[in-house]
This record gives structure tokens, sequence and C-alpha cells, in this order.
């Protein structure tokens, strides 16, 4: 079992994110959107939406960082281990507290709101189901460590998810985490493998290219399906 | 210079009697989908009026179109780049489809399936968007023909704007208002700001003829381009969650063939054709710092297609030469450029609209003829434009950003037609003053009298092809893909090759309906029938 779930699933998790992606990309183009219910209720949306996703993305910076920074790397920047802890557990609360509160107001409203309900497909909710379960979880297992310095996952689970990247996957760190730790990363996975079969895919098209390229967008008709145009009247041109 | 094509349309509201028949075969052309119920890419809006969506001339509140910086460049309304990637999370000046309107239908099924009773069944209407029964609102043209003008009038933005400066002359009471319609579809402008806001780049300006369009495969729906357009004339499907707008039918103007709005237009208002504009000078025609300037500068943009320089440009910025003739031909640019009698909708919005409009003449004869004077004498029509019915100030709030001048200029143009023309059909000697005081020769009036009042089909609508080849690849697709004489025992049967019909002489199908196992199974097959 513990091979199963830190030596199989991140790869199975891994390959249906990739794979998902390469295929919705090459065969449902048109469904990649972000599929907003906006023009059915804004007032409420136009406050959940942005605290919800800006929550989530401190919460992606603080996992990309207590992840794969390894500690050697933040006690050389004079950052003890309490002092560590403080950061992660106010700075990473916050950042949950967000995600939390934006989607409670935003699951709130798709279901009380009539029309965003009903344009909510089965799809839809069990990505809510998943991601509202992983963002819970979460919260939970920090909140459940605070004492002294906390869960200190910096020489268990962030050890494990390195190695991943080595092909060589140390099953063996995960076996004493505790148990709502490992929930938690087991939903987590499961909403990464999810990432493309949903409406989440819209994380990856961030419109960052916008920053740089010019406002008015030309196009041209594709050439090969231009057909010839008739010679022009009057005399042939001479010479060449 | 760098010369570039654009087709372009004009509508004479002198003509448009409200018919909203372009409206209705657009919609059964192009927006009779879920998702899209409440979307009209033409619609008829009666001005005085709030238009569709409600007050979307309010730019305070929607921030659509351009506006100059401190340092007089363009810039976007509703914020720049940087703006834009942080609010993307959702966009707070986006309408509701309620600013538009619920879109409805009616339990027409109650109708026969209601329990026998005393009362006759009725069919209520139901919201298309919860499934519920609904009380109806409002509508894409609730205030049609100035339906509750003394409760909504005072909501249209440009009456507001008008009031500033000529408050007597706006007024909603019974035999005192007025009224004009107002068709519109998207502007395809010279300077997008749709484009311009779109985050993916999935809508762009195509080269060839200008025309605005969604690339259905790379929106993402993040809807800044519904707030870029200050026309609103964008619009978001709820269904797939993608940006839709007029398409200015393209399928059909590719062929030559001019938009529905236009072909099913009963009045015959619409022209469509092509001009030719100097795209290096856009930017700095977009960016004249007082708004009353724009519609000089948008003129200034265009190029004159009869000047020998242009069309060496032309021909070396790649436009083909029936595109160059079609131009000559264009009365897009006649009314525009040549008699000046067609203005841009809203050119404050410094986006470069391409739709343009001929305001309309009220019905100044017959008020004149009342008082007591001879309705069509040029000098007593010129004398009746400051008072006409319809004030020029409210036909400047919408045309030339509140400057009356080229509004009174165009109109006294048709006055000067009309007297005249009379005095042509009665076999009178014109007055050639009436032609001089409006700038123009006897002989233009007559072309321009031509091109307004009896132009036919060709002279409207000048639209050159996109591609010969096209138009022969749609031709072949709408005749039977079979050979009349493939019959069998007919004189064109030769018999199929020795493996089966996918052998030898390969007969290329125009629509290739075949897949792996129908492949299969035709060459596999004992018996034709089990294919």
């Amino acid at each position: 079992m513990t091979v199963f779930l830190w030596g199989v699933l991140p790869y199975a998790a891994f390959v249906l994110l990739v794979a998902g992606l390469v295929w919705r990309h090459r065969y449902d183009r048109f469904g990649w959107t972000t599929r907003s219910s906006q023009v059915y209720e804004s007032k409420l949306l136009n406050i959940a939406s942005p605290v919800f996703h800006y929550g989530i993305l401190f919460v992606l910076v603080g996992h990309l960082i207590g992840l794969f920074v390894p500690e050697s790397w933040t006690n050389a920047l004079g950052l003890g281990e309490h002092a560590y802890h403080l950061l992660s557990l106010y700075s990473g609360t916050a950042a949950g507290a967000l995600a939390v509160a934006g989607i409670a107001m935003l699951i709130y409203r798709r279901r009380t709101n009539a029309p965003v309900f009903r344009a909510t497909t089965a799809n839809d909710k069990l990505m809510y189901a998943v991601l509202l379960a992983s963002i819970v979880l979460g919260m939970v297992a920090k909140l459940a460590h605070t004492s002294g310095n906390g869960y200190d996952y910096r020489h268990t689970i962030a050890p494990w998810s390195r190695s991943l990247f080595t092909l060589r996957p140390d099953t063996a760190l995960m076996a004493g985490v505790p148990v709502l730790y490992q929930v938690h990363a087991v939903v987590g996975m499961v909403l990464i493998a999810l990432v493309p079969y949903t409406r989440l895919v819209h994380m990856f098209s961030a419109p960052v290219q916008y920053l740089v390229r010019p406002y008015v967008v030309y196009r041209s008709r594709d050439p090969r399906r231009l057909g010839p145009r008739p010679d022009r009247p009057g005399w042939e041109r001479a010479g060449l | 210079m760098r010369v570039m094509a654009q087709i372009a349309m004009v509508m004479n509201l002198d003509k448009c009697i409200g018919c909203h028949t372009c409206s209705v075969t657009c919609k059964q052309a192009w927006t009779n989908r879920r998702g899209m119920e409440y979307v009209w890419f033409n619609n008829v809006e009666t001005r005085p009026g709030q238009g569709y969506p409600r007050r979307y001339e309010d730019q305070e509140r929607w921030r659509g179109g351009w506006e100059l910086n401190r340092r007089g460049a363009l810039k976007l309304k509703a914020g720049g780049r940087l703006r834009k990637l942080a609010g993307i999370f959702s966009n707070p000046r986006l309408p509701e489809i309620k600013d538009y309107y619920e879109p409805w239908t009616y339990d027409y099924k109650n109708l026969t399936d209601a329990p026998l009773g005393t009362d006759y069944p009725v069919a209520r209407p139901v919201s298309q968007l919860d499934g519920k029964p609904m009380k109806i609102e409002w509508s894409a043209n609730w205030d049609d023909n100035l339906g509750g003008m003394p409760a909504y009038g005072d909501l249209d933005p440009m009456v507001e704007r008008t009031r500033r400066q000529a408050a007597e002359k706006v007024r909603f009471a019974y035999e005192q208002t007025f009224m004009f319609y107002l068709p519109r579809i998207c502007e395809h402008c010279l300077n997008p700001s749709c484009v311009a806001s779109c985050p993916s780049g999935a809508l762009y300006k195509r080269t060839e003829d200008g025309v605005v369009l969604v690339d259905q495969d790379r929106c993402r729906g993040w809807r800044m381009c519904v707030t870029g357009c200050p026309y609103k004339k964008v619009y978001f499907n709820h269904r797939t969650g993608k940006a839709e707008k007029c398409t200015f039918c393209f399928p059909r103007i590719e062929v030559g063939m001019p938009t529905i709005c236009s072909e099913t237009c009963v009045g015959r208002l619409r022209y469509l054709g092509v001009v030719l504009y100097d795209a290096d000078r856009v930017a700095a025609a977009a960016s004249v710092p007082d708004e009353r300037r724009l519609y000089e500068a948008q003129l200034g943009v265009f190029l004159d297609p009869h000047d020998p320089a242009v069309g060496r440009a032309a021909a070396e910025a790649g436009i083909a030469h029936d595109w160059l003739e079609a131009a000559r031909r264009s009365p897009v640019h006649a009314l525009v450029s040549r008699y000046r009698v067609a203005l841009p909708l809203h050119p404050e919005y410094r986006t470069m609209p391409m739709v343009w409009y001929i305001p309309p003449l009220s019905p100044v004869v017959d008020a004149l003829t009342e008082t007591g004077h001879d309705g069509e004498d040029a000098h007593n029509l010129f004398g009746a434009i400051d008072t006409l019915r319809i004030p020029l100030e409210y036909l400047a709030e919408l045309f030339t950003a509140g400057d009356t001048g080229p509004v009174r200029a165009s109109l006294e143009k048709l006055a000067a037609m009309r007297s005249h023309m009379r005095a042509v059909n009665l076999g009178e000697e014109p007055d050639p003053a009436a032609a001089a005081a409006v700038g123009m020769r006897p002989e233009e009036i007559e072309e321009m009298y031509r091109l307004l009042a009896i132009a036919k089909y060709e002279e409207r609508y000048v639209i050159p092809t996109a591609a010969v080849g096209d138009a022969r690849r749609l031709e072949e697709s709408a005749l039977p893909d079979v050979c009349s004489l493939d019959h069998d025992g007919g004189p064109g049967m030769g018999g199929d090759g020795p493996f089966g019909r996918d052998s030898g002489r390969r007969r290329l199908p125009l629509v290739p309906v075949e897949n792996f196992h129908i492949l299969r199974r035709r060459q596999t097959a004992d018996d034709e029938r089990e294919v």
C-alpha cells in the first residue's frame, strides 16, 4: 500500500495530467475555457472569485516553497526552524483562510443562484468535491499540528516529493507521516490528475503573453484555402 | 504608407422604418442557439432610448473603448495590460445577462396537456436561464417606438448629454418628442478595443478585409472583450463559455454576397463596399486630443482609390486588382469621403468604427409646408435644419462627439438634394445656388441622388470575392457529388478496378465521408448490400 500510494500514485497522477492536457489540446480546444458564470450573477462573484484565486495562488506558492526548498537553503538564509514554522503557520493559514472563504462563497453562490446551479455539470460537482476536500484537509492537517514547531514535514514529505523527480521515490519516508497529511496528499494527487478533465484546465491558459504582444492582432486567411485570381485585364506584361 | 483594405457599411437612417427584418434574419442565421438566446448581433434601437444592453453608451460605467493617458497616448479605458491580468479572476465591468434581458420561452405544452377545467390554459413565460416561471420585464427592444419614454427616456445617456447644451429641445411629451431608428451591428473597427482587450489573443482583425473575428479554439472565456467593446457588440455565450460576435457574414462576403442584414433590408438602406486606409496613420488619428476632431481625423485615414500613388502602394501591399477596382466603385467610399454625408457612430470611443450612418432628415418637408412655406425650397430647408424635430445636438452626440457642424453639413446636402431633384422632376430649371451652397456641383447632386434613392443591388453592394477558388469550391459543394452520367450502364461507367472500388483510378469524393470501418466493410464484404 505504501508503495502504491507514494510510489505509483504520484506518477499515475502526473501521467494523467500530461496525457490529459495533450489530449485536450489536440481534440477539445473548443471546450478549453473557464466556463464563467459571471453573466448570471456578478456581485458575489466579484468578491468571491478574486479572494479564492489569490488565496489558492498563495497556497500554491507555499506548497512549492515547503516541498521544494530544502531546509539547508532556508537555514543558509538565517531562518531558524522555529521562525520557519511560524512563517509557514501564519502565512499558510492566511492564504488557506482566503482560499477557504473564497471557495465557500463560490459554492454558496453556485448552489443558491438558480441559473448558476443549472449550468453546473456532474463533472463540476466532482471537481468541487475534490477541490474542497483537498483545501479543507490541508487546513485541518496544518492546524491540527501547531504545538511547538508543528509537524516537521521538511524531513519526511518534502524529501519524498523531491525524490519523485529522481524516479527513485523514497516511499519509506512517508510511512510515519500523520494520517491527516497522508489523506491530504492523496486527495491532492487525485486533484492534479483531474485537472485536465475538468474546467480546472483553465489554469494552464494563464494569458501571460498578453503583457508583451501588440494590442491589435492581425491574422490572414489560410493561403492554402485560396484559389487563383483572374488575370488582370489589359496588356500582357512584357519581359521576365 | 501601408495600404489596407476594409469592407465597410453605410446605413441610410432616413430610410429605416424600424421593421427589424435585419435583426430577425441575422438571429436566424447566427444566434438561434442555446447559450445565445439573449444575443442579437444586429439590433435596431429606437433613439432616444436606452439601447441594448441598457445604457451601453454610459462608458463611465462600462469602461468600453479607448481613452488618452496623461502623455496623450491611447490606453484602454478599462485598464492596461497589468491591470487586466491582475483583475482576471472576475470582471467588475461585465454586463450581466439581465442588463441585456433575461431570455425566455413559453410553456407551450400546458396548452395541450392542461387538465380539463373551467379556465382556458395559458402558456406562461418560462426563463431560459433557470427554467422557472418568470415575469417579463425587459427585452432587447422594450422601448421600441418610444415605448415607456416618459418613464425611461431620461435614462438614455445621449439624452443626458444633449440636455446639457439644449435642454429645451429634448422632450418626451406627446406631440413634442422625436424618434428615429438606429440599426447596429459590430463596427469592425480599425482600432478595435475588443481585440486589444483579449488576453488570449483569440480576437483578431483579418488583414484581407478587416473583419474582426473570434477564434473559438483560442478563446478562454476571460470576458475582457465584452467590457472592451464600447458598442457592447461582443457577447458571451453562456453555454460554451466563449465570446461570439457579428462575423460580418464573412462566408457570404468572401464569395461576393452581401451580409444577411443587408440582403434582407426592406428599406434597402445598407451599402457595402471596400475602403482603403493607411494603417500607419490609424494610431495617430485615434489619439487626436479633441474628441470633436476625431471624425475629421478618421476621414484623413482613408485613401483615395483613384489616386495612382495609392493604387501603386496598394499593389505593393498585395491588395488584388479586383479589390482596388471595387474600392473605386465603392458606395461606402462615395458616401463617406466623396459626398461626406455618412458619419461614424460614436467616434469619441476612439475605435475608428467602420459602420457609418447617414443622419435622418426628419419629416421636415411636411412640417414646413404646414407652416405655409414651400417645404422643398432649399433656403427654407436650410433654415429649418436648426429647428428640426430631431435635434441636431442629439444627432451630434451620436455621430460626431457633440459637434453639430458635420451633422448640419450632411443634412444640408440631403436638403439640397431634395430641392434640386424636385426642380428636375418638375421640369424646372434647378437653381445651381442650392447645390453650390453645400459645395457640390449639380451633377454630383444627381449622382448622390442615384446612389441614395435608386441604386440597384450591384451598386449598393460592391463586394470583391476573397478568392475565386473559394467561390468555385462552394459552388461545387452545392452540386451533387456524382456525375450525372454516373448511373448503372451509363456512358461514364467503366466499372471498378480489380481490387474493388478503392483501387486503380481514384475518384476523390468532394466530401470525404469515410472511416476505417466503412472502408474495411466495403473491401471485405461479399455482398454489396451488407455494406
